[in-house]
């Protein structure tokens, strides 16, 4: 059995693959989805594939029975007489094609269900796996490195080869953060913080991008993943650390409001980065501020009064 | 409180605008101009707006959908052309979403909607032997109920401001922090308005269906359409309450400033996103499952042979109904769900593809052993099987989740849902418009015009929405204005854009066809010029306003076919004619829509006077109607007798 359902794979997988590449053009590095640069788009990459050449089965047997029927059964001159049969249907036909898109679909559903359990996991690496911080806000990325301590706009230095969790919120509307070459999206919104495990296999730049409307600019709201080599990525945090400007509340609070931003780079963030995307706006945030005392805890969901 | 005209009242600073500002005050000027020069107030208000003749209901839905059909397809090709080529400034990014929210809001709600409902007005009691709906002045009210949502919205881009987060509406993007002004308003009351109006539809054709078969009829002798009809009002009344609440909700945040979606308020953005897609996914098959019942009519027309698996077809429409209610989730797999849900969700979507692949079988072998003739309306229902494949199967590698993750929001989405909306709904609808166009009015559609018209649409969507498939696994997403050179999407955009022109040219050559018709089209003298299946074929074309004049009894599926095989007369056909009772028109629902719209333009620029007045109004309306007694007239036997004899009937 598992042999068998090994070889099938493969096969599917080749057809799948050739007919991609055929129709679309050959040109691989420019479908970004189908071109996985990390574990974690590549097991999507394959899933993709998988579905895709069972899909193109079926769409090439209805597509044969189609033409033939339509080609065979028009009506000519030559059969003008022809009184087609009073057929009622034909249960034994019915069965096989209930039947088999039920094997289809248990044939895609177990795959499936695997991935997705699969995808919370940390992918696997030597490395041990580290966590940066992202705040969408309109209309720009705010990457924070809670170990380093350092902070990122519009572009996220990660290293390659290391399983790096994203952990994301937002101030303001909705967006998904989306780097297609490393991996499918997530998500960011205000009072949530939701986790995206992606990991660079070779260093590179890699384009990411909101993928969903979030207002006027959101065309714009693009950032690059720089992957770098572990060691090249210490060097470059060590250089922030030493050479960027810190970044007071002020300038953090002035980054929120509404506007495209540059990329910048920071060597330290304020404390109210940290509680921003559970507070959820620019309003809110300043709000919290002008009330000292009152520790900021948690989401806003519970906050008494 | 109080009256302030907002600072833009009328929008200005955009040439496109002031363009449609000249054209509408000419369409309505001229409109005046025809109505007056050749003294039509009377006829029209007698005749149509008055009106609670199922038909004519249904004539005036089907011409409200195709209007805005060539509103929401301008609104399309302005995108399309936006996109053509990277880098292009044709619109700005404020007009761009604008037009995007227009065109699918438009396409949706004031579209494929009123074209089914307009359909289904048209057939459904002609298909049962009925002589009206069940309350036919609540069809008029549920008509006009739309028609004013049509309008209020349709307005927007002129005075105030239009809606720009998407047809979807997310908040907190729609929410009055993040978009202040009247436009999230028009968005949130016209839906409100016309959504009524279709709930009420839902269940006016429940009733229809279940009380007022003709004798004989049982449920599985039921046309095919008429099935699906009754399926959709059943997902129509489970879903639309939904909406209702949901629209409801956001406008009471933004109006009265409480929180139900706002988070710094304690309240949850994200149930925006549950409750539209609660309703929305059913509203996917509220529009899809009707245009399944028009093909299988047309399909057994036309390969002249009973439909093949009658009751695995019905079995399979009541299973997609209920599993429609189990997918929603599918539309936000990456907002944060667990693995445990997104894998229900998953699995639930795929399982969809299950009864509807048995549905696309059961066309095929309807089509085995036929004799199939393509005339229009076969071509647009053929037209659709490859088309509609080719969009499940997708919509099947987008229930993965996992994959999900890569294609969401993408344009491989857009091409999905463009595929089957359009291969499945918008092509039902035309089938159905060119089918049972000579039963509305007496003539047929040409159809060498006709042909070319399919074709030059049907390559023109193919031409269009292919390549999307492509450019979105490059990394495109929906709703952007522009892109940059160098991405590897300028032929695909390019190409897709030369279709969506196509599919304009033979949008234009149908109303051509139209027009062509009215003059040059074969006169229908038969009432049967398909040689059709069921009871509609039977009675002269145009209907009289009575539709029968004498109930048919029915013994089997396919009355009308068996009846012409049997040749001889059934003894109800030879029954003495009866006076026959029907409704008086009433220009009440015309009246009512007219304060539901002046209620829904008070409350979307916040004036509470004028918002009160307006439901005022309506509560009068509804007031009077309930103390009227004489709503009912008879159609005596002589005029019966004359209006058969002049069809050609005995």
């Amino acid at each position: 059995m598992e042999p068998f359902r090994k070889r099938l794979r493969q096969w599917l997988t080749l057809i799948g693959l050739s007919a991609v590449l055929l129709l679309a053009g050959c040109s691989r590095e420019q479908y970004v989805v189908l071109d996985p640069k990390g574990p974690v788009a590549k097991q999507q990459y394959d899933l993709i594939v998988w579905s895709f050449g069972l899909m193109l089965i079926i769409v090439l047997a209805v597509f044969g029975i189609f033409a033939y029927v339509i080609i065979k059964y028009r009506a000519k001159p030559e059969n003008k007489g022809y009184e087609p049969p009073d057929q009622e249907g034909s249960k034994l036909l019915e069965m096989i094609w209930t039947l088999i898109p039920v094997a289809v679909v248990i044939a895609l559903a177990i795959p499936t269900v695997k991935a997705t359990y699969g995808l919370e996991k940390q992918p696997s690496s030597d490395r041990p796996p580290m966590t940066i911080k992202v705040t969408s806000a309109d209309w720009k990325w705010i990457f924070r490195y809670p170990k380093e301590g350092i902070e990122t706009v519009n572009y996220v230095t990660i290293p390659a080869d290391t399983p790096v969790q994203f952990e994301m919120d937002a101030v303001g509307p909705m967006n998904s953060f989306w780097v297609p070459s490393l991996g499918g999206q997530e998500y960011t919104m205000p009072g949530m913080v939701m986790h995206l495990w992606l990991q660079a296999d070779h260093p590179g730049v890699y384009q990411g991008r909101s993928a969903n409307f979030s207002g006027k600019y959101f065309t714009h709201m693009t950032f690059d993943v720089v992957a770098k080599s572990p060691a090249d990525y210490d060097k470059w945090v060590q250089q922030v650390k030493k050479t960027a400007p810190k970044q007071t509340e002020a300038q953090y609070l002035k980054l929120l409001e509404r506007g495209l931003a540059k990329k910048m780079t920071f060597s330290s963030y304020p404390k109210i980065a940290d509680q921003a995307g559970l507070i959820g706006d620019v309003k809110g945030i300043k709000n919290q501020m002008n009330r000292p005392k009152e520790p900021v805890t948690g989401t806003m969901h519970h906050h008494a009064h | 409180m109080g009256f302030h005209l907002p600072k833009n009242f009328f929008v200005t600073g955009e040439p496109m605008i002031y363009v449609a500002d000249v054209l509408s005050v000419l369409t309505i000027a001229g409109i005046v101009f025809v109505l007056t020069y050749y003294k039509k107030w009377k006829w029209l208000w007698d005749e149509w707006l008055t009106t609670v003749d199922h038909k004519k209901i249904g004539i005036m839905y089907l011409i409200s959908s195709l209007l805005m059909l060539f509103r929401g397809g301008i609104d399309g090709l302005l995108m399309r052309t936006q996109l053509a080529l990277p880098n292009l400034h044709i619109l700005d990014a404020e007009h761009y979403n604008q037009i995007f929210t227009a065109h699918g809001t438009i396409m949706i709600f004031f579209m494929a909607m009123p074209f089914i409902f307009g359909l289904m007005n048209v057939a459904v009691p002609l298909q049962i032997g009925a002589r009206d709906v069940a309350f036919p002045y609540l069809n008029a009210v549920s008509f006009w109920l739309f028609f004013a949502g049509c309008m209020l919205f349709n307005i927007a881009f002129m005075i105030g401001g239009a809606p720009d987060a998407g047809w979807t509406n997310y908040t907190p993007l729609a929410g009055s922090d993040l978009a202040p002004g009247p436009g999230i308003n028009y968005y949130l009351l016209s839906l409100q308005i016309s959504g009524i109006g279709s709930l009420m539809t839902g269940i006016n054709f429940l009733v229809t269906i279940l009380k007022m078969r003709a004798p004989g009829m049982t449920l599985m002798r039921m046309p095919m359409f008429t099935w699906s009809v009754l399926i959709t009002s059943i997902i129509i009344i489970f879903a639309f309450p939904v909406l209702t609440v949901a629209l409801a909700l956001l406008t009471i945040d933004r109006l009265f400033g409480s929180h139900f979606f706002t988070i710094a308020g304690g309240g949850e953005p994200m149930m925006w996103a549950n409750l539209f897609w609660i309703w929305g996914h059913p509203e996917v098959y509220i529009v899809v499952l009707p245009a399944f019942g028009i093909f299988s009519e047309v399909i057994s027309t036309f390969a002249r042979k009973r439909l093949f698996g009658y009751g695995a077809m019905v079995y399979s429409m009541v299973v997609i109904s209920a599993v429609s209610f189990l997918t929603w989730v599918h539309h936000f797999f990456t907002m944060g769900a667990g693995p445990a849900v997104n894998s229900f969700f998953s699995i639930s979507t795929m399982a969809i593809a299950i009864p509807t692949g048995v549905k696309v079988f059961n066309w095929l072998f309807t089509l085995y052993k036929g004799r199939i003739e393509f005339t229009t309306p076969m071509l647009w229902a053929v037209g659709f099987i490859p088309t509609f494949l080719i969009g499940g199967l997708t919509g099947v590698m987008l229930a993965v989740a996992p994959a999900d993750y890569q294609y969401h929001n993408s344009y491989f989405l857009i091409s999905h849902f463009h595929y089957v909306l359009v291969g499945g709904t918008v092509f039902g609808c035309l089938a159905g418009l060119y089918y049972w166009w000579p039963k509305m009015f007496g003539f047929k559609l040409d159809e060498r015009q006709g042909k070319w018209a399919f074709w030059l649409f049907n390559i023109g969507f193919n031409v269009c929405f292919f390549p999307q498939y492509f450019v979105g696994l490059m990394g495109m997403t929906r709703r952007m204005y522009t892109y940059p050179e160098g991405l590897g999407w300028t032929p695909y955009n390019f190409i897709s854009t030369v279709g969506a022109y196509m599919m304009g040219v033979g949008f234009l050559i149908m109303v051509y066809n139209i027009l062509y018709s009215v003059r040059h089209g074969e006169r229908d003298l038969t009432g049967d010029i398909w040689n059709g299946r069921t009871l509609e074929w039977s009675i002269s074309s145009p209907a009289p306003h009575y539709n029968f004049a004498r109930i048919p009894e029915v013994d089997d599926l396919d009355a009308w076919w068996h009846m012409k095989q049997r040749k001889r007369k059934q003894p109800w056909e030879l029954r003495p004619l009866k006076p026959i009772h029907m409704p008086n028109n009433s220009g009440r629902p015309f009246i009512m829509s007219i304060w539901f719209f002046i209620a829904g333009f008070g409350l979307v620029f916040e004036w509470y006077w004028m918002g009160i007045i307006g439901l005022l109004g309506v509560l009068y309306c509804m007031l009077k109607r309930s103390f009227e007694y004489d709503d009912h007239h008879y159609i005596q036997v002589d005029e019966i007798e004359r209006t058969e004899s002049a069809a050609g009937r005995a």
